[in-house]
């Protein structure tokens, strides 16, 4: 039996175009002030000014409704709506995030001095679940390799750290007798990882500050790995020499490695990677699609893993 | 109601002629199902609609297996008995098993055998949903009068499967989800409060004959 699609123009390009005239009509608008020079990052409803990538895909994106209302975020409930629903609690200003470890730089900063006199960049990057989903994200932000270079990691450095925020009074999921993971929520990356061009921490999305669903108001994004390894909220940037623990990993190991670079060929054990669902691309009967090695990013990021076993170093 | 009434002749009689009240539970209980699938159609099921549709008609023939386990316990307890309601119940537990599978073949993987097929050896918390439906397939096809009449003693055993069923519906929706969300969770507590029950009655029963006995001792001695 054939399943067909109601309609070879699909709902979500339409509402993908509005959204996407509306953000060039914010980008038009702000281009008089600069995010990273003058505005702090909590100030509500702001759009941001960013310039372009070429990293950036050019797929239809996912409609903003289903970016900002289908999340795992653990800390607020572990429900694909609970984020939305719960998210509004959690205060970001002020914010700080504290770099250590072997950094010359350790300090605690502010989120607006963390990225100061650093482009803000639209990176348009597909994101996939390790359950099996994917979308396509205008994330805003910066590189990674930007802010660590400013930091100067020592020449023993070999990993970055990342800790989100811990505060149960603001996190439905971190209050209460059952807790699904252990807090904080931790990730980590190998360094050359850390500085690849694509790593970024995003500040915003669809022109706008991320919302507090989505990550507020900092969060890595590393397009070619599960979206479990784009740790939100972060409060902790520590450069190791040892690799350091990931929540997932700690969680249960047989079924999240360090790495987690998306792979078709490695299955979780529970359930195939072989293919995905884009979320919001033409409701009930769109069909999945096939899952690309490193998330279709292998151009870019295969070498970083030469000679490694990726059955192995899942 | 007299205990004669749990024999399966009993039971014939009972699930004989039209029932306003049964009508209405199957009704009422596909309600659900025709709800959600319009929604589907409207595109109202938020962004990842067929896993959504997935799990709400699996979560509803979780809870009318629920509902048709706790019947038994219900009349145990003194409560109500809804006993000429449970095949009605029973029957909408298996439509919705169903539909769940047909929705996860067609809408999900696209009826992509290979990938299908790849799911059943390699996954076992499919192994194990599929396993249940399997398991419900004779209960539901033996859930009819003539059946009753012809399995006679052999049909309350056969569907006592229904608790295998459960269970392993149970334990599909625990290994579905990632970490511990209390959900799944719930459910599995619920369903193994019915087995207790059903074990302590049976020992229960095991035991009846002494303790009829010692009832008999004690109501003379008064």
């Amino acid at each position: 039996m054939l399943i067909r699609r109601p309609n070879d123009i699909r709902s979500s390009e339409i509402t993908d175009r509005a959204l996407y005239l509306r953000r060039r009509d914010f980008l038009g608008g702000a281009a008089a002030f600069s995010i990273s020079a003058a505005m702090p990052l909590g100030a509500a409803a702001a759009s941001l000014s960013t310039i372009k990538s070429p990293l950036s895909t050019e797929e239809p994106l996912t409609p903003l409704k289903d970016v900002t209302s289908y999340n795992n975020f653990y800390e607020f409930g572990t429900g694909k709506n609970d984020p939305a629903a719960h998210a509004h609690t959690l205060k970001t200003t002020p914010w700080k995030v504290k770099v250590d470890g072997l950094v010359a730089k350790a300090a605690d900063y502010d989120i607006d001095d963390l990225i100061k006199n650093i482009s803000l960049e639209e990176r348009i990057y597909r994101l996939r679940c390790v359950e099996g989903w994917s979308m396509v994200i205008p994330w805003i932000g910066v590189p990674l390799a930007s802010v660590l270079e400013r930091m100067e990691p020592q020449g023993s450095a070999k990993y970055v750290a990342f800790e989100t925020l811990v505060r149960p009074s603001e996190m439905a999921g971190q209050g209460g007798i059952f807790q699904s993971l252990p807090w904080p929520y931790v990730e980590g990356l190998r360094l050359d990882e850390a500085l690849h061009p694509l790593t970024i921490l995003a500040v915003g999305l669809y022109g706008e500050p991320l919302p507090n669903q989505n990550g507020a108001p900092i969060r890595l994004v590393v397009p070619w790995k599960y979206g479990f390894k784009s740790i939100k909220s972060i409060v902790r940037i520590s450069l190791t020499e040892k690799q350091p623990p990931t929540s997932w990993n700690l969680q249960n190991p047989n079924e999240y490695g360090f790495y987690s670079n998306v792979n078709p060929a490695v299955d979780h054990p529970r359930w195939s990677q072989a293919t995905e669902r884009r979320i919001g691309a033409g409701g009930l009967f769109v069909k999945r699609q096939p899952t690309l090695p490193f998330n279709g990013y292998a151009e870019q990021v295969a070498s970083l893993y030469a000679g490694m076993d990726l059955k192995a170093n899942y | 109601m007299s205990p004669s009434s749990l024999y399966p002749a009993s039971i014939a009689r009972l699930a004989l002629g039209s029932d306003p009240v049964r009508r209405a539970i199957y009704i009422a209980g596909m309600t659900p199902a025709v709800w959600y699938f319009y929604c589907g159609l409207v595109d109202e099921l938020g962004a990842d609609p067929q896993k959504t549709l997935e799990r709400v008609l699996g979560l509803w023939a979780l809870r009318y297996l629920i509902a048709c386990l706790s019947i038994t316990p219900l009349r145990r307890l003194r409560g109500p008995n809804l006993l000429r309601y449970r095949r009605a119940v029973g029957l909408l537990a298996f439509y919705y098993a169903s539909l769940h599978l047909g929705v996860y073949l067609l809408l999900d993987q696209g009826l992509d055998l290979v990938a299908i097929w790849a799911d059943i050896v390699k996954r076992p918390f499919i192994t194990i949903g599929l396993m249940a439906f399997v398991v419900l397939l004779p209960l539901a096809a033996t859930s009819n009068a003539a059946m009753i009449r012809r399995l006679g003693a052999r049909w309350q055993r056969l569907h006592r499967f229904v608790y295998l069923a459960a269970v392993a519906a149970a334990a599909h929706f625990i290994m579905v989800v990632k970490a511990w969300p209390p959900e799944p969770l719930l459910y599995a507590g619920v369903l193994s409060a019915l087995l207790l029950f059903r074990l302590r009655f049976i020992r229960k029963r095991v035991a009846a004959p002494m303790r009829g006995r010692n009832n008999l001792s004690m109501r003379q001695a008064n």
